[in-house]
């Protein structure tokens, strides 16, 4: 059966069980991915997953409902089992669909699919990840392990219906290739590990490439020590710089919001953020890894200013949060299948700034280059901010060698708005993603 | 639904007979392959939510699958789909044998022998999941008034139970045909505490392979107290320091140190593959003298514990490090046959979608001899931490961290002034040997852990007596 049509279907057979309104998100994929480890096949797995999630408001009460079991006998009991559920909840007055005046009216196609899906098979797939390993330890004699290289993609469709009359499906693809090789020197190892990920199998790094830059990282963090426990400048590289948006995005979700449970709070209109900070989310954007043409309740997708000049100007909201905070849905409502929807970047990031990388390094005297960041460490109601690090000392504008075992430590809104430099080097490796960033002062704890 | 029987429950509920798997292991089963396994799994998995003071959510999910393995010398070959027929299942065995067709010379290797029955560790007369909803209901919004009437500041609370049901069945080609039922609760509270412009958020929780009745009994009462008493204490923390200190973890939940300096480095395929900071140093000191670690699967009703691991094996009690002395790994079936070493029954799974991996199952250690109070006595100055969020770890640097959600600084052998949620870095074949004192009161944390890797997460848990570390590095913001 076509998925957009079960979905539908489900919604009227919830209608008909009883229930004020209902939407239905289904899904299917197929995927297949590799491991290779020192040249030798070790994985391959294949995967098959089916899914449909049903949510139901009787009145103003609401269940959500998910299987796995299409046969079916557990598709004629879904929608009476979700109505009842619903019976024993507490009524919400701001429970419910969104306006309809928000939903898409357009599906654009995004080009998220690519059918180079339908030929994957192993050999061409080992093949891939032998030669980004190979790469990898190939690029110097110290480099003499593997946790191996990984190649996989994955093919599927989404469809979303709802008692408003909505109905839409999209398709679209994952390809991802990762290296990770160990380094040893002196009896200590050290792992790093490079990635290149993307919509189009044609778009990825090539293999090599992302070998030798995996080595090159894991190379670089041989003879690691650790620094005495001060207040430096830190320099976020783009990855690290991400996981700092990743927060923002945490604490500018609608349900972190109408709970009190953020650090921007009550903060639209204030400058959060030093002016270098503008902030986007485009879910629009084509081929992009989290694009989509509608969110997980049918509203459009658009792109959207978050940050502008260091000033908060949205929040993420799906129907409920936003009914919440008395606001409109901004079209970013993410749920799994099973679970209510919640508030989630698209593909959010970071505007670029003037500066390189080198010309960030260089205004630096003394402060660290942070490569990784590790913990949990993070309060989004607090913006209390102390993650474990590794990465690079700068002394006298130039990397002078690698540091660990230390961890950095601020809050989230002094180090937003202690952002002095922003680079010139995204890439849109991730749905997340920043350049370079320069954070003007932080604590970092070492020896 | 009838489940006293997984392997008839599966049967039934797909239309199999044993000869339909016999045929599809004997598909799988390359010449050669050395092993071939299919892992059938049923959850059903139901959450209630409480917020505002009423529970205006609850969700029920259903999902099911088969995932078959093939084992040919270091390779794995497998395939899942949530669709189980005998044709999927066929397809599934030819898909996972690939790789033993894909090269000559896989080299056949022993099957490690299992001396040991499953246990019963949590035959349970009422699942969880039978718990009536109203009385879930009836509960969290119970919790929501024991909460807010410990301080008018508490101005959120935010309560979630959690009630799993979890078949599975085990059948390979070494004559295995083991299944188990695996019940789960989990109870969290979040507080919210407001103070003017300061706000500050406590968790506490707790669950178990239990009754819904051992919650009712008080328990989930203190959760939601004690989730309160840290939010409001988090009202008054002040800037936590940095640098390097004496470090007393208290009792329980902070045996989360364990987990992540020594329990991942110790898992079978991170030594097999040399990447362990651990790696050739069994027999060797990694821990002061006063250290004994202990991974143990088969404590009755505990979250970590199974009966069986998710290849089948009985899970056992093993010792990690035996007075500071490196004793063992924990294995797969994968890793123990390669590196021949006994099976501990630790080969897990997040799902019927997931390789199995060695994982822990409850981590701890032994009690030493010091009262907790001499052992916070013989501090001058250092910190004092008792509850803590996640940890994560660099198991080929051997580097991890533990984030510190209640602590205190220790001034002058006493308890002073609660600071702000620091991370905590150490390196993991390092930090045990720095264990200085050992208190007498060693306790299991409350059933809250979940332990992430490669991906798949699982249920875990932890414990830990009092301790005094010699010198962690704490990261906090005052240097």
């Amino acid at each position: 059966m076509d998925l957009r049509d079960l979905a539908t279907e489900l919604v009227a057979r919830a209608c008909a069980a009883g229930a004020r309104a209902a939407d239905v998100l289904v899904g299917e994929s197929e995927g297949l991915s590799v491991t290779v480890r020192l040249d030798e096949v070790e994985k391959l797995k294949r995967a098959r997953q089916r899914r449909v999630g049903l949510r139901v408001f009787v009145g103003n009460s609401t269940a959500i409902v998910s299987t796995a079991d299409l046969s079916s006998g557990a598709l004629e009991a879904l929608p009476r089992d979700a109505c009842a559920l619903a019976r024993a909840t507490v009524a919400d007055p701001h429970a419910g669909l969104p306006d309809p005046a928000d939903l898409a009216r357009e599906q654009p196609d995004l080009d998220l699919y690519d059918a180079a899906i339908e030929q994957l098979e192993p050999p061409a797939a080992f093949a891939r990840a032998r030669e980004a390993e190979a790469a990898a330890l190939a690029s110097a004699a110290e480099i003499t392990n593997s946790e191996g290289a990984e190649f996989g993609g994955d093919g599927g469709q989404v469809a979303y219906a709802s008692s408003l009359g909505f109905a839409g499906a999209y398709s679209g693809t994952h390809w991802g290739l990762s290296v990770s090789p160990v380094a040893a020197r002196d009896g200590a190892m050290q792992r790093d590990s490079w990635y290149t990920a993307h919509r189009k199998l044609a778009a990825l790094d090539p293999p090599a490439e992302v070998g030798r830059e995996a080595a090159r990282r894991a190379l670089r963090r041989l003879g690691a020590r650790r620094v005495p426990t001060g207040e430096y400048p830190v320099v976020f590289d783009p990855q690290a710089a991400a996981s700092l948006l990743r927060h923002l995005a945490g604490a500018i979700a609608g349900p972190a919001l109408y709970r009190r449970a953020s650090f921007l709070l009550d903060r639209l209109g204030e400058a959060i953020a030093s002016p270098h900070v503008t902030v986007e989310d485009d879910p629009l954007r084509v081929a992009g890894p989290a694009s989509r043409p509608f969110d997980a309740e049918g509203v459009a997708s658009r792109r959207l200013v978050v940050v502008d000049g260091g000033v908060l100007q949205s929040y993420l909201l799906d129907a409920y949060s936003a009914r919440r905070l008395g606001l409109r849905p901004t079209g970013h409502a993410a749920r799994g299948f099973g679970d209510a929807p919640g508030a989630s970047p698209t593909n959010f990031f970071l505007v670029p700034g003037p500066h390189s990388p080198e010309a960030i390094i260089a205004s630096i005297g003394a402060g660290l280059y942070v490569t990784e960041l590790i913990g949990f460490g993070v309060n989004g109601v607090t913006g209390d901010y102390s993650r474990g690090a590794a990465g690079l000392w700068i002394e006298r504008g130039e990397i002078a060698y690698p540091v660990e075992e230390i961890t950095i430590a601020g809050n989230l809104l002094a180090m937003f708005r202690g952002i002095e430099m922003v680079g010139n080097d995204l890439v849109f490796r991730n749905a997340i993603a920043a350049p370079t960033v320069k954070v003007e002062r932080m604590t970092v704890a070492g020896a | 639904m009838d489940v006293a029987d997984p392997g008839r429950f599966f049967l039934e509920r797909f239309g199999l007979s044993d000869r339909a798997l016999e045929q599809v292991l004997g598909t799988a089963l390359d010449r050669r392959a050395n092993h071939a396994e299919c892992y059938f799994e049923f959850r059903m998995n139901q959450t209630a939510s409480l917020e505002d003071g009423v529970v205006k959510k609850v969700t029920r999910n259903v999902s099911q699958g088969v995932g078959v393995r093939v084992l040919a010398g270091t390779r794995t070959g497998y395939a899942y789909s949530d669709e189980v027929s005998l044709e999927r299942l066929e397809i599934a065995a030819r898909t996972a044998r690939f790789i033993a067709e894909e090269r000559e010379g896989a080299p056949p290797l022993p099957v490690p022998g299992v001396p040991r029955a499953p246990h019963d560790l949590y035959a349970l007369t009422e699942p969880p999941i039978e718990t009536p909803l109203p009385d879930q209901v009836a509960l969290l919004a119970h919790l929501d008034a024991v909460a807010r009437a410990t301080d008018p500041a508490i101005n959120n609370v935010l309560a979630g139970l959690g009630i799993e049901h979890r078949v599975v069945l085990v059948v390979n080609s070494g004559g295995v045909f083991v299944g188990d039922v695996r019940p789960l609760v989990h109870l969290t509270v979040t507080c919210i505490a407001e103070r003017g412009q300061n706000r500050q958020q406590g968790t506490y929780g707790g669950g178990g392979r239990l009754p819904f009745s051992a919650l009712t009994d008080g328990r989930a009462e203190r959760f939601a107290r004690e989730a309160a008493r840290q939010a409001l204490t988090n009202l008054d923390a002040i800037a936590a320091p940095a640098g390097t200190m004496t470090v007393v973890l208290g009792p329980g939940w902070p045996g989360i140190l364990l987990h992540e300096a020594i329990g991942h480095g110790l898992e079978g395929d991170f030594n097999r593959k040399g990447v362990s900071a651990f790696t050739d140093r069994i027999g060797t000191r990694v821990a002061s003298e006063l250290c004994t670690v202990i991974d143990d699967g088969t404590i009755p009703l505990r979250r970590g514990s199974l009966n069986v691991d998710d290849e089948g094996t009985p899970t056992s009690r093993t010792v990690l490090i035996e007075k500071g002395i490196l004793r063992g790994y924990l294995q797969d079936r994968l890793n123990a046959s390669l590196m021949g070493m006994p099976l501990t029954g630790n080969g897990r799974r997040e799902s019927f979608a997931h390789i199995p991996m060695p994982r822990m199952t409850n981590t701890f250690m032994l009690a030493g001899q010091d009262a907790p109070e001499d052992i916070l006595r013989s501090v001058d100055r250092g910190l004092y931490a008792v509850s803590f969020g996640g940890g994560q770890v660099d198991i080929t640097s051997g580097k991890f961290v533990f984030s510190a959600s209640e602590a205190y600084l220790i001034e002058g052998g006493k308890v002073g002034r609660p600071v702000k949620g620091a991370t905590l870095i150490g390196n993991g074949p390092d930090v045990l040997r720095r264990i200085s004192r050992v208190g007498a009161d060693l306790q299991l944390d409350e059933g809250i852990g979940t332990c992430g890797k490669d991906g798949q997460s699982v249920p875990v848990g932890v414990g830990l007596p009092t301790v005094r570390i010699d010198g962690l590095t704490v990261g906090g913001t005052q240097a």
